[in-house]
């Protein structure tokens, strides 16, 4: 891994300030602003032409880091860097051009009014992609590649499905050729027979454009499918990061540990009895003090209510923020013992 | 045999128009559901799976409802019964738990308050004797610190907390029948792995039957032991949940199956289903499913295919099943 | 170039599907319908005008004055012995040009400001909205009527009274609708591609915006032909003889026992052009409703 990264981000933390009105802080009995703290302190960095998913539930700042990078939300600290050099904070023309984001609502993502060509061709010209004569043309090789034909240039959007509606936003992404790509969460709000499509369309165009992709997601059953490496957040921090078979072969977070025995699964057999993860994710206005994920963590020690663990390599490529990392193994064993014996007394 | 807990039959529900045709939803559809049974409806966006669910419940949105058909809850039929009759079954026989809680709660009542109401009325609690009920009923469903969460207003509880208030409020009557309308679709991940364990729990204990909607299969997997498959309108193939999924037949099901990513088998391609989920104003005669169908042949256009026994407590609803699934093993 | 995807996803036949949903065709939308025909009318006849006014609307025949209906002056004719047909026939021609144009000036500069503050926010927003929140604190009437005072009678004072107090409707209208339109992504995905803040706005946001501002406009209109009326029968509206409808109220009242014609027939009017371009705005937000285009 020798090789510059295409993104990285250091230390990127954002903040927003929540005003309270007058009659809140009066009735509060204190002055203070209350802050919402939706990154601390992130790092993570996107290798060329890797499919990286991002996962987390809400709350845990996969869509702001999302915003992030593709430059539409300015951090309160930390830096992107692009191919090794700081990202500008307000980015030009050529810079935003070169991260190109696909959302997760197909239906407010594209402009009612213009039609498929008409948005194709804007593009083209304003980045001078490919000369006036060959806009056409380049418009038809950009709706084939995302699996559309011809004789959608004249359309509107609304005559298209969902499905189809997130094939013409991946084609105004490639429409002025980035070399990223930011998906957030970009199957969830469609119909499971035609999730499989867009995740196929999204493979296709890494093997075949060699993009890089950062694929925000909640569902981890689609991003095993997907992704070559996994970045899982949890609270505004990234808590593990690994090379995907081996996240889920041997996670080292505890919290990692939950989400994979949450997933409800397609067969009997692998149904998950035991581990039940307590509690709800703590709002984001109130971190708890040491490791954020301690209250819920079945293994918390006195140690992880003091200490805010660092991400810290534990195995190759696969880091954890976790003080407890090595132990979790045998942790998870005594822990199922224990339920065992309780259920039994 | 004995009767069952609620058996629909050839139940239409649809648009009444004066001057055209009616637009149909749901087309002739039956499924029984025993005592106890945890039965999944399972369907994308636009297959019929909520409003048939409403349809038990009574609850169409205005101008749609039932055109034919009979719903029968423990041998009494429910359609064409009064309306004051039938709302009194809502409670402490059925009870329906909703996808967003938001909506079904009442934002100005304390959510005990809201608990307690059904038990008041329906089993002639004290005010007192209600209370306690409720904060019970939130303890079963694993909400910590009950006394105190029940003087909470619905906007003061998190998403999961709402889900579990909406059970324990279903719940405090003992209902017979519970029905889901995607009870964990808004909940994240490791919330609803725990919601649906506190729901499958508590139906045990009660011996409640669930008709839970939802389009994951995998949470039906994991939740139910009966399911129907719902395409445009049509229950295409029903059996044990174990049965389908092992050995699905119908090309629809197995569609859905193989283009549904399995967190067991990641190195598994996924399958899409060619084409476009139905649409309700162009509807066919033959099978709804034929256009997208790879397996479709000139009959499947002509009429709907009737419901064949594939296998033992297995019906699919496809004239080319045997052709198709033969020597198929999974 | 290589097609990744299995298969081409053929669009036609999702176009048939899309289209075999049953939305009204406009011609079959009676208010609006109703709404074209009489404005349209009213539009022919005063285009027309010069051609249909049997008489010269302001040439006074004082020996002929305040004749009844008869069939030289199918209306009569008025205290100067002018024709009443020809006058509400030319009076067409101009309670329907300053309709028109009182509302085309502060749509326009309205919409821009409300646009701006909408998109950019910030000082400029809240400036701008205190201005018009103090704008809709005064009375419509009472500050024409002012304005119209102050910058004496006539059409232009007409257009610069209505103007400076009716551009804050379409500000806050179209500040709102640009509120809405600036959350959507497909207006991050505008930014994303590189595209100016002015682009934006007039090709991205613009169009999804002016709608609502269009159907007040609509009935913005009768208020301001309602407007000049009333100025005209104050005596503050367009300056006499020429032949406008709220004048014409004004001058006939005198003699309604007499000749009711005189006052009833051009209010009549004024009314009928009202409904007519009600129905017109009815129609229309029919047809622009956003449900319409999803």
């Amino acid at each position: 891994m020798s090789e510059t990264p295409v993104l990285r981000v250091a230390d990127i933390t954002k903040t927003y300030h929540v005003n309270s009105s007058v009659l809140a802080r009066l009735s509060r009995g204190d002055g203070r602003k209350s802050s919402l703290s939706a990154l601390d302190g992130v790092d993570l960095q996107l290798n060329k032409g890797e499919i990286l998913a991002l996962v987390g539930e809400s709350g845990s700042g996969k869509s702001t880091l999302a915003k992030i990078l593709v430059g539409s939300t300015t951090p309160t600290s930390g830096e992107v860097d692009y191919h090794g050099a700081p990202m500008p904070l307000h980015r030009d023309k050529d810079a935003s051009r070169r991260i190109q984001m696909v959302f997760q609502d197909p239906y407010s993502s594209l402009n009612p009014r213009i039609s498929v060509g008409s948005m194709l061709k804007e593009l083209l010209l304003l980045h001078k992609i490919v000369p006036r004569s060959e806009v056409r043309a380049e418009s038809v090789r950009l709706l084939n590649l995302v699996g559309l034909e011809e004789d959608a240039l004249q359309a509107y959007p609304s005559q298209f499905s969902g499905g189809q509606r997130q094939r013409i936003a991946i084609a105004r992404a490639l429409a002025v050729r980035p070399d990223i790509l930011i998906a957030d969460e970009p199957v969830s709000a469609l119909d499971v027979s035609v999730q499989a499509t867009i995740l196929e369309l999204f493979a296709s165009l890494q093997r075949e454009l060699g993009l890089s992709i950062l694929f925000v997601a909640h569902n981890l059953a689609v991003v095993q499918h997907l992704s070559q490496r996994v970045a899982v957040m949890y609270l505004g921090r990234i808590v593990e990061v690994a090379e995907t078979a081996e996240l889920f072969r041997n996670p080292r977070h505890p919290y990692t540990r939950a989400l994979i025995d949450s997933i409800p699964r397609m067969s009997a057999e692998s149904i998950n009895e035991e581990f039940v993860l307590e509690g709800e994710p703590p709002s984001p206005f109130d971190i708890p003090p040491g490791c954020r994920f301690n209250p819920r963590c079945p293994y918390a020690s006195d140690a992880c209510r003091t200490t805010d663990p660092a991400l810290a390599t534990v195995a190759p490529q696969h880091e954890s923020a976790c003080i407890r990392a090595s132990e979790l193994d045998v942790l998870a064993i005594t822990l199922t013992q224990r339920t065992a014996g309780e259920s039994a007394a | 045999m004995e009767t069952p807990l609620l058996s629909v039959k050839s139940l239409t529900i649809g648009i009444r128009r004066s001057k055209s045709a009616d637009t149909i939803i749901v087309d002739d559809l039956s499924f029984d559901i025993q005592r106890g049974e945890r039965f999944g409806i399972v369907g994308e966006s636009g297959s019929g799976k909520s409003l048939t669910l409403r349809a038990i419940a009574d609850l169409l949105p205005k101008g749609v409802e039932v055109l034919s058909g009979s719903i029968r809850y423990n041998g009494a039929e429910l359609i064409g019964m009064p309306t004051v009759q039938r709302r009194r079954l809502m409670g402490p026989e059925i009870a329906m738990i909703f996808q967003e809680p938001m909506t079904a709660l009442n934002p100005v009542i304390r959510v005990g308050d809201q608990i307690a109401e059904g038990p008041r009325r329906y089993l002639g609690l004290s005010k007192k004797a209600a209370m306690a009920l409720a904060i019970e009923m939130m303890a079963k469903t694993g909400i910590p610190d009950p006394a105190r969460r029940a003087r909470a207003y619905p906007h003061e509880l998190s998403g999961g907390l709402r889900q579990r208030i909406m059970i324990a409020m279903a719940l405090s009557c003992g209902p017979k029948l519970l029905l889901c309308d995607e009870p964990t679709t808004a909940l994240d991940v490791t919330v609803q792995h725990q919601v649906l364990k506190v729901l499958e729990k508590l139906c045990d204990d009660s011996g409640a039957a669930l008709a839970f909607v939802t389009h994951d299969l995998a949470v039906v997997n994991q939740t139910c032991t009966d399911l129907a498959v719902m395409y445009a309108g049509h229950i295409i193939e029903s059996g044990k949940v174990k049965s389908v999924f092992h050995d699905p037949r119908h090309p629809y099901t197995k569609g859905l199956l193989d283009s549904a990513p399995d967190f067991d088998q990641p190195e598994r391609d996924l399958v899409p289903i060619p084409g476009f989920p139905p649409n309700l104003a162009a509807r066919t005669s033959g099978c709804p499913f034929a256009p997208r169908c790879v397996f479709a042949v000139e009959a499947c256009t002509v009429a709907m295919p009737p419901t064949m026994e594939v296998a033992p407590g297995h019906n699919a609803a496809c004239i080319e099943s045997q052709h198709i699934f033969e020597g198929v093993t999974v | 170039m290589t097609t990744p995807t299995a298969a081409l996803v053929s669009f036609k036949e999702r176009r048939r599907a899309v289209r075999s949903r049953s939305i009204k065709p406009w011609y079959r939308n009676g208010s609006l319908m109703a709404g074209i025909i009489i404005v349209g009318l009213l539009v022919l006849v005063a285009v027309l005008a010069p051609v249909l006014a049997p008489y010269d609307p302001v040439a006074q025949h004082l020996t002929n004055a305040l004749a009844s209906p008869n069939a030289a002056h199918w209306l009569g004719t008025d205290k100067f012995g002018r024709d009443v047909l020809s006058r509400l026939i030319w009076g067409a021609q101009v309670d329907l040009r300053v309709g028109f144009l009182a509302v085309l000036i502060p749509f326009v500069v309205g919409s821009v400001l409300g646009a701006i503050a909408g998109y950019f926010g910030g000082w400029l927003d809240t400036v701008l909205m205190r201005i018009v929140d103090i704008f809709f604190a005064f009375p419509f009437y009472v500050m024409v009527i002012v304005l119209v005072f102050i910058f004496g009678s006539g059409e232009a004072s007409i257009y610069i009274a209505i103007a400076a107090v009716s551009w804050v409707s379409y500000a806050r209208i179209v500040r709102g609708e640009v509120l809405i339109a600036k959350k959507q992504d497909y207006v991050v995905a505008a930014r994303l591609g590189g595209m100016s803040h002015a682009r934006i706005l007039v090709r991205h946001i613009g169009p999804n915006v002016l709608s609502q501002a269009i159907i007040y406009g609509m009935s913005d209109i009768v208020m301001d032909i309602m407007a000049i009326v009333t100025l005209g029968y104050l005596g503050l509206g367009i300056n006499p003889p020429t032949a406008e409808w709220g004048s014409m109220i004004n001058d006939g009242q005198e003699f309604i026992t007499t000749l009711w014609q005189q006052a009833t027939i051009p209010g009549l009017v004024v009314v009928i052009t009202s409904l007519g371009l009600s129905w017109l705005g009815d129609g229309l937000s029919d047809l622009l409703s956003p449900e319409r285009r999803k």
